[in-house]
């Protein structure tokens, strides 16, 4: 909303264009970074892996994408909602992510090494010192 | 514009579906719906700026925090057992 205004001071002629272009690459950054973050999930090898690409994505993803969409409302009472929500989700995305995290390690799932999650505990040490 | 990324949340969203039906263990399908409920929210915000309506806001609104409150209810079921367990280390959740 701060880069609304300062773009209705600099340029009046074609101010509704340049705001839709901000606001499409806004839009654009964070669908795909959430395709992304969709493609990470399908991908890769181990729920730890996993949860890294969804969940470090989907904060920055939410960011863009109701940047973009409040460029789109403009300074109106929708803007001050699409805030709420963006608000709401900087908070809830990583709360919900640690508390995945927590229950997999106390429900025993091991992380994934190359050599199989076997000897998960053992090569994660000798990974460490190497 | 706004129909493009809605084919790209609808992208993720079958993403997550197909890692929420494959997945190996409970926490990818938990973690994957976690990410299906987040793109339905931006789905339903899409919605409103496509319709002119900014009611459908208060629905996105509502929708995430249903989807927190689900997330975190549903780990506290599978990591104790029950949802009047009040935790291992005594914080509760």
């Amino acid at each position: 909303m701060a880069v609304s205004g300062m773009l209705v001071l600099t340029g009046k002629g074609n101010k509704m264009t340049v705001l839709d272009i901000l606001s499409g690459i806004l839009l654009l950054a964070g669908c795909s970074l959430g395709v992304i973050g969709a493609i990470g999930l399908i991908r890769f090898p181990d729920f730890y892996t996993r949860m890294h690409a969804a969940g470090v994505t989907d904060t920055l993803c939410a960011g863009l994408f109701f940047g973009g969409l409040a460029i789109q409302f403009g300074l109106t009472l929708a803007s001050a909602k699409l805030l709420l929500i963006f608000l709401f989700m900087l908070f809830t995305c990583p709360t919900s992510s640690h508390a995945l995290a927590k229950a997999a390690r106390h429900g025993g799932l091991e992380p994934w090494t190359k050599t199989g999650s076997g000897a998960a505990h053992n090569m994660s040490q000798e990974g460490a010192k190497s | 514009m706004i129909v493009a990324a809605a084919l790209a949340i609808l992208v993720a969203m079958s993403m997550a579906i197909v890692r929420a039906l494959l997945g190996p263990t409970i926490y990818d399908r938990i973690l994957a719906i976690n990410l299906f409920g987040t793109k339905t929210v931006m789905l339903i915000t899409l919605i409103a700026a496509l319709a002119g309506r900014a009611d459908y806001l208060d629905i996105a609104l509502v929708y995430a925090m249903i989807n927190f409150i689900a997330m975190i209810a549903v780990l506290k079921f599978f990591e104790y057992g029950s949802l009047g367990h009040a935790g291992s280390d005594g914080q509760g959740e």
